[in-house]
């Protein structure tokens, strides 16, 4: 793992980027005895899945057998466009129903919770096409997220003594996360106007605001640039340093190799592999997932029927080995 | 020409009953709107509950007028709740369209022939507000030097700026609060909101119910104003103006909405003066080939609908709001 990565754009991260090395040596060595298979089981799951099916009319958009994350490590979920990702994200935080499936964090059950409830119970995602308050000033932004707020109910809203202490609390804790992530300048800026990365950022520190367990980031590098990208890196890293476990989802592969402990990859709804990067990236069946399994054959009519027929079989027996 | 006239009723409208009413309805508007973001436009139709629910409360069922002010303002609760239920979880375009339905029925059940007997169908209610008018402070008319008002004036005029300042106060503490905080974040993204912990729902039905509530204490203004009410008190164009008053105003604003009423029914009297009169005598200022006296009224509609038009393209943050914090944006 490059050390020197964070460095570049982060000077006060030099002390941090060796602890990083050290988490990912640790979460590495947490994850030794994992099988690389898809469905394996972990040593310390925080977020157990069973079963999850989400379908759109006709469409499986996601059927996952079992799925296990590991505690205090970086996983990574990949797959090709519409391979379900954000799909499953929105079904394990309540943001959408599965057509069946039990799922539990932390060994309570979350079927039937709302989103707002499984927010609260630790578990805190981020949105793909980031969702700043943009009439909100930033430091606003990060106030509204600190949870267990007095001021929040109605009859004490109008008694600002029950409030005043607890809100001066949370706006202390919201300056030196805006301070972390380099958004203090900002600080009485409208959300509105800050630019795409500067908006990864807000959320990404405002989801922090809830002191959340696990954290789960939709693309948090989707339109980011390069030099922010080093540093959304660092930040990441430091979430797992800190003990939280970050689940992910990215199509950027050097993010994912650079970053992750773990990667779970998913195609056509299914988990079709897990692993260390490194492991996972060099599997044929990821392979064909993203490039397809036959991008270097020929097409005829007489091998496009032998391709069929081999996909037939193949699709039988792949079925068969997640369950 | 009479313009000293012209700028009384003008003058009279922005500062009287008509101003005073429209603030608070759009007090209501603010908080669903400005603030919670949420697209209601059956303001009407919790004027009428309120309003209905007072003199209903004294006339049909024969109980004290200050037992009657509570059961309005509950009839609006009980009508937000019942609102809300099945809409604030879709869509926002869902309230719209279920609250400005919800406003009709409500108009036309009570001045329907076979509820008569409770509402007094088209004819409305009378006699309610004795107890209102017994503990009148005013003896004599008060002298405002524009205009003067009589005694009930007077007195309804001192209840319902009093009011007004009240609902203001009341929005004040509320939005400066983590709890209005919650709200304006619904407004911008409520799914966020959501995944942060906050019960969305419960915050939408909170705002509703307040909204509403502050609709039907406009509806007792309107009911103690004229001492009587009626189905018309409370059709459609009530919640347009409604919200004519609070975009004029800036929505978000505490004061928008009151600033906005005062200028709305100025220039709206004003126009309409002015047109009546230019209409009006022998030898008219405008020639009865152009527009004749029936028109004349209702061309300050047709001005107000054009201010409206204006006000969104050019400052839809109305005199109060800033720009860039406003929800709605035609460009």
């Amino acid at each position: 793992m490059p050390a020197d990565t964070t460095d570049t754009t982060d000077t006060t991260d030099t002390t941090d980027s060796t602890d990083s090395t050290v988490g990912t040596a640790k979460a590495a060595a947490a994850l030794s005895d994992v099988a690389r298979e898809p469905g394996a089981t972990k040593p310390d799951a925080i977020l157990v899945a069973d079963g999850i099916r989400r379908q759109f009319g006709g469409l499986t958009a996601v059927d996952v057998g079992h799925l296990e994350v590991q505690r205090g490590v970086i996983t990574a979920l990949i797959g090709p466009n519409g391979a379900g990702k954000t799909t499953f994200f929105n079904l394990l935080t309540g943001f959408d129903r599965p057509d069946a499936g039990s799922w539990t964090f932390n060994g309570r059950s979350l079927d039937g919770i709302a989103a707002y409830k499984v927010a609260r119970l630790g578990m805190v995602r981020t949105f793909q096409l980031t969702k700043v308050l943009s009439k909100l000033t930033v430091i606003e932004n990060m106030r509204l997220a600190a949870t267990g707020q007095r001021g929040e109910s109605f009859l004490s809203a109008l008694l600002p003594m029950r409030w005043r202490g607890q809100e001066r609390a949370n706006t202390e804790r919201a300056d030196s996360l805006l301070g972390r992530f380099t958004l203090d300048a900002k600080r009485e800026d409208f959300a509105g106007s800050l630019s795409g990365g500067q908006r990864k950022l807000l959320e990404m520190a405002r989801a922090l605001m809830v002191e959340p367990e696990l954290v789960m980031l939709d693309e948090p590098m989707a339109g980011v640039n390069p030099a922010l990208k080093q540093s959304l890196l660092g930040h990441v890293k430091t979430l797992r340093d800190e003990g939280r476990t970050v689940l992910f989802v990215e199509h950027d592969m050097d993010m994912v190799r650079d970053i992750s402990d773990w990667v779970v990859v998913m195609a056509q709804g299914q988990i079709v592999a897990e692993g260390p990067p490194d492991n996972v990236m060099a599997n044929q069946v990821v392979i064909d997932a993203y490039l397809g399994a036959h991008h270097d054959s020929d097409i005829s009519v007489e091998a496009e029927e032998q391709r069929l027929a081999a996909e037939r079989n193949r699709g039988a027996d792949q079925k068969e080995t997640p369950r | 020409m009479n313009w000293d006239q012209i700028l009384e009723f003008s003058l009279r409208s922005a500062l009287g009953s008509d101003a005073i009413v429209y603030a608070m309805a759009a007090i209501g508007l603010n908080v669903h709107f400005g603030y919670t973001g949420l697209l209601n436009f059956g303001q009407a139709g919790f004027m009428a509950v309120g309003g209905y629910g007072l003199a209903a409360t004294v006339t049909t069922f024969g109980l004290s007028f200050w037992i009657a002010i509570p059961i309005g303002i509950l009839a609006a609760i009980v009508f937000a709740l019942l609102l809300g239920a099945p809409t604030l979880r879709l869509r926002a375009d869902y309230l719209a369209i279920v609250t400005i339905a919800a406003a009709e029925i409500i108009r036309i059940v009570v001045g329907s022939v076979s509820l008569q007997e409770w509402f007094g169908g088209r004819d409305g209610l009378q006699e309610f507000n004795d107890s209102f008018t017994a503990i009148n402070p005013y003896s004599s008319s008060v002298d405002l030097v524009v205009f003067t008002l009589r005694p009930n004036d007077a007195w309804v005029f001192t209840v319902g700026w009093i009011s007004v300042a009240l609902a203001c106060l009341l929005v004040w503490a509320l939005m400066r609060s983590p709890w209005g905080r919650v709200l304006k974040s619904i407004r911008e993204d409520e799914e966020a909101v959501r995944s942060l912990g906050k019960n969305v729902y419960s915050y939408k039905m909170q705002a509703l119910v307040l909204g509403g509530v502050f609709g039907g204490i406009a509806g007792f203004l309107v009911a103690l104003d004229q001492a009587a009410i009626n189905p018309e008190n409370f059709s459609t164009d009530v919640t347009f103006f409604a919200y004519t008053v609070l975009i004029l105003g800036g929505a978000a604003r505490v004061l928008g909405p009151v600033v906005g009423a005062i200028m709305f029914w100025f220039l709206i009297s004003l126009l309409g003066n002015f047109f009546t009169q230019a209409t009006a005598g022998p030898e008219p200022l405008i020639s009865p080939a152009i527009m004749d006296g029936t028109q004349a009224s209702l061309v300050r509609f047709i001005a107000a609908g054009l201010g409206l038009v204006l006000l969104i393209i050019f400052r839809p943050q109305g005199i109060f709001g800033d720009k860039r914090e406003i929800a709605l944006d035609a460009r």
